[in-house]
């Protein structure tokens, strides 16, 4: 038997950002046909690393071997021919055109001077077979969901030829059964001889599909082992440098006085019809109350309601006894609300401003900052040096444009920022997505800090075990309506399933009154 | 000193260095193929730019404009607009200086500054409406204030014949002398070259545009919209407010480029045939100036010498005015293409990084 083939391996690599060594003498070795996870904390220079790879950013020091032939990858199009191919935690997707156009880019297939778009399609659509990959060659991007989106993107790297194929985060973006197809999808490529490097932090993922594991920390390579020789505590251990406790502990909830009250909401959905049909739901002081749901059943609306970015047609909004439907994002902001947004940049971080700017983007205006109309910062640097240092966020300085921090870190800058208002109502959207398990622990713990000073948490999230966890009651969300609440220490995750696809309604129905 | 070194090496001072050098010696290479010698061109450049206490001057006028343009097309777009209109704009400052520069008896210290402010208020006004329309029905602000310049230019022509003709004459009457903010004495020093107190008023306004965008609540706002919309309005920010006020302050320059130029340089209205090029220019120099207030005073300098160079060249080399607008046009893309300029000068940059 031929010995298995090395088909990357990254000598040496180093890799200096102002003020941060990203990566520091980075050894890699993948083999042919394996699914090779990075695993590191957020900021420890994993897309980094990738980009490197990927030709996106030339190191400073260092070899990279492709197929065991020393190479200079110089660009993208240079990794291209070198049959390396990556999927981008944001997607590179032309909205308005079809998935097939999106593929072919730049790539055309011509008859003459015009673009054969019928053999265009054909050899997306056969593509797609052979990795089972269903995807509607004829399907315009923006009709089509983020996880076919991501497909969609796989594709466009087989088109041109990838061998070897980078995943950076690809589940951070997709709902639990999306997640399913795709290990499914990942497991076809390695069957035909592909080989994948996969970035990401759910440590169930690594055990699920993964043949080996690299742990990157603060930079440097911590080991690399074989996914049998290992389990989750003890990766977990290695990326972070400590113990993680995965149990979230928490006392029991004491809940007062109701915080926010829903009554029989009804809004619109982009698409027209009502996304939120007369939904109603209570939370109180000093409890958390989970939303659960399967995506697209008007979680988005509701927050969107609540935080004053979209009418409601009817019903009523009362947050401590004060009425707020469809009032300003300012007014309801300032009446006691903090909100971290589900997508943190489009809607969470100015990227361009530097982080002691994105640290006051709610409260410029609020005397501490703004004097007679001018701002006084040497106050709001004050401000921000003290919650990034109060948050752990990883950033050279507090000057540093907020699009050069890691996806955790801006993350916790945010957590940092919506915590630091002292609302009475804490909203949280899918908060740790794309977090590590040190953050993820440190976000879960903020969290309950708040309920236990008294504060109402509504936190929504798709993974379930984050809500059955972090959650003292949970509401379960269906085609826009509340159709049941449960007691987050007796359910488990079928009876959520179950509800979740409307098929059990539970005894009281709407909110518990 | 090194701190010297260090501006000087910068990636943000050596691009556009680097852009110009290269814009020049394309056109060097372009004046070469249509058989003119580009070194006596450059050459009667300077000489025409430098030569004469009076051409300085005039050099100077001609930028003056280019300031106000380049500055009201720079801040709209740090609020993410991209104005076309300080063309507009800057007509309608002209009219409406000269209708107070025409129709009023003021003292001096009263008159000049009234017709200045009516400029830069009618400026505003005028883009607004564009923000107005973009805030309030969507409209793309490149289709209205394109069409609005028209407006302007026709307007002002008609208000000039319908109320301030200067009988047989294609343009209005004088504005009062006490209107009138030309800088006699500098003037003089200069050989009687049109020098005004607008200059000074351009110097102001780049101030004002620093102050206002980086050192206010007003213009974190601004900035914010300009670069994410959707998390300002997630912040609590008014965007369509804003798009308004950064339409009205854009316009507020270019206004009072306009009125600079009747009250400092004309003292009349023409009828115009054409649209005047200020503002279109603005929008180079706004590029050039990589939207930062210092970076339109040093574009304005350097496409205001061009322009008013190109007559010497036109002279002592013979190189046609079109020739001239080739080597202007080669500087803008250089500019506006970093992506090349940096492959040019990528050695430099990295011998730069391997000494620290
Ligand atoms: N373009 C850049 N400019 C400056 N610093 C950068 C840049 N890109 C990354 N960094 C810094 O390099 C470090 C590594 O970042 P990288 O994005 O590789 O982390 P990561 O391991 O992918 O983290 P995450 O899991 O949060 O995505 C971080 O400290 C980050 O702030
Ligand atoms: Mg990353």
């Amino acid at each position: 038997m031929k010995p298995v083939q090395t088909v990357v391996e990254m000598r040496g690599i180093t890799k200096r950002f102002p003020g941060i060594i990203a990566n520091d003498n980075i050894n890699l070795v993948v083999k042919k046909g394996e699914i090779h996870a990075l695993l590191g904390e957020n900021g420890a220079g994993k897309s980094t690393l990738m980009n490197v790879l990927f030709g996106l950013y030339q190191p400073e020091e260092g070899e990279i071997l492709i197929n065991e032939k020393p190479v200079k990858i110089t660009s993208p199009s240079v990794a291209n021919d070198l049959g390396i191919g990556m999927v981008h935690q944001h997607f590179m997707l032309v909205e308005k055109f079809t998935v097939t156009e999106n593929i072919v880019l730049g790539n055309e297939p011509k008859s003459g001077l015009q673009i054969d778009m019928q053999s265009a399609i054909k050899a997306v659509e056969k593509l797609s077979n052979q990795y089972g990959l269903k995807v509607d060659p004829r399907a315009k991007i923006e009709d089509i969901s983020v996880g076919m989106q991501q497909r969609v993107e796989i594709l466009k790297t087989l088109y041109r030829g990838a061998d070897i194929l980078i995943f950076d985060e690809p589940t951070a973006v997709l709902t639990p059964q999306e997640i399913v197809e795709l290990i499914e999808i990942m497991h076809n490529l390695v069957k035909e001889g592909k080989t994948i490097i996969l970035i990401t932090h759910k440590l169930k993922e690594i055990m699920a599909v993964c043949d080996t594991v690299t742990i990157i920390r603060r930079g440097k390579v911590i080991d690399s082992v074989g996914v049998k020789d290992t389990n989750p505590d003890d990766l977990a251990a290695k990326m972070v440098g400590r113990e993680v406790n995965f149990r979230v502990d928490k006392k029991e909830a004491n809940p007062k006085e109701v915080i926010l009250s829903v009554e029989n909401i009804t809004a619109m959905g982009n698409r027209g019809v009502n996304a939120l049909n007369s939904i109603s739901l209570e939370v109180r002081s000093g409890e958390i109350l989970g939303i659960a749901g399967v995506d697209g059943n008007g979680q988005s609306e509701l927050i969107e309601v609540l935080t004053g970015l979209r009418k409601a047609s009817s019903g009523r909004v009362l947050l401590k006894g004060q009425d707020i439907t469809n009032k300003t994002p300012r007014v309801i902001s300032e009446s006691g609300l903090s909100h971290i947004p589900e997508d943190r940049h489009k809607h969470g971080l100015v990227l361009d401003f530097p982080m002691s700017e994105n640290m006051v983007l709610e409260t410029y205006f609020h005397p501490e900052f703004n004097k007679n109309g001018f701002l006084d910062y040497a106050a709001i640097d004050k401000h921000a040096s003290k919650l990034i240092e109060e948050f752990d966020v990883r950033t050279p300085s507090i000057h540093t444009p907020a699009r050069a921090l890691s996806g955790g870190n801006q993350q916790k800058a945010i957590i940092a920022r919506e915590v630091n208002k002292d609302p009475d109502l804490l909203i949280a959207a899918q908060p740790t997505r794309g977090l590590d398990v040190g953050a993820i622990e440190f976000i879960h713990r903020r969290l309950i800090e708040q309920r236990d000073k008294g504060k109402a948490v509504l936190l929504l999230s798709l993974e379930l075990d984050e809500i059955i966890n972090v959650s003292d009651r949970i509401a379960v969300i269906y085609e826009g309506q509340i159709v049941g609440i449960v007691d987050a220490k007796q359910t488990d995750e079928q009876e959520l399933g179950l509800m979740m696809s409307g098929g059990k309604r539970m005894q009281g129905g709407g909110n518990g009154e | 000193m090194n701190r010297v070194i260090a501006i000087f090496t910068k990636e943000s001072f050596l691009v556009p260095v680097a852009a110009i050098i290269l814009g020049l010696l394309t056109g060097a290479v372009a004046m070469l193929a249509g058989g003119f010698n580009p070194i006596q061109a450059y050459a009667s450049l300077v000489e025409k730019v430098f030569g004469s206490s009076y051409n300085f001057g005039e050099t100077i006028r001609q930028i003056t404009p280019l300031i106000f343009t380049g500055l009201s097309v720079a801040f709209a777009f740090r609020t993410g607009l991209f104005n076309i209109g300080a063309e507009g704009q800057f007509i309608i400052g002209m009219i409406a200086s000269t209708a107070v520069g025409i129709s009023f008896d003021l003292p001096a210290y009263i008159h000049a500054p009234l017709a200045v402010i009516a400029g830069a208020l009618a400026g505003g006004l005028w883009g607004a409406i564009a923000g107005w329309l973009k805030a309030a029905r969507g409209v793309n602000e490149v289709i209205t204030t394109i069409m609005l310049n028209w407006i302007a230019l026709y307007f002002a022509n008609y208000v000039v014949k319908a109320f301030y003709l200067q009988e047989g004459q294609q343009r209005s009457e004088m504005i009062k002398d006490s209107a009138s903010i030309s800088f006699a004495w500098l003037s003089q020093m200069f050989d009687s070259a049109r020098l005004h107190w607008g200059t000074l008023l351009a110097i102001l306004a780049a101030v004002f545009f620093y102050i206002l965008l980086w050192k206010t609540k007003s213009g974190f706002e601004l900035r914010a919209v300009g670069l994410n919309p959707h998390a300002s309005e997630y912040a609590g920010m008014n965007v369509n407010r804003n798009v308004v006020n950064a339409m009205f302050v854009g316009g507020m320059f270019a206004g009072i480029g306009g009125a600079c130029e009747i009250l400092g340089v004309f003292h009349y209205q023409s009828i115009m045939a054409a649209q005047p090029g200020y503002g279109f220019d603005g929008i180079a120099v706004a590029l050039i100036g990589g939207n930062t207030p210092l970076g339109v005073i040093l574009g304005a300098i350097l496409f205001g010498m061009l322009t008013f160079g190109a007559a010497g060249m036109k002279f002592g080399a013979g190189v046609p005015v079109e020739l001239i607008r080739v080597v202007i046009s080669s500087v803008i893309f250089f500019v506006a293409a970093h992506g090349i300029v940096k492959f040019f000068i990528k050695p430099l940059l990295q011998k730069k990084e391997g000494g620290n």
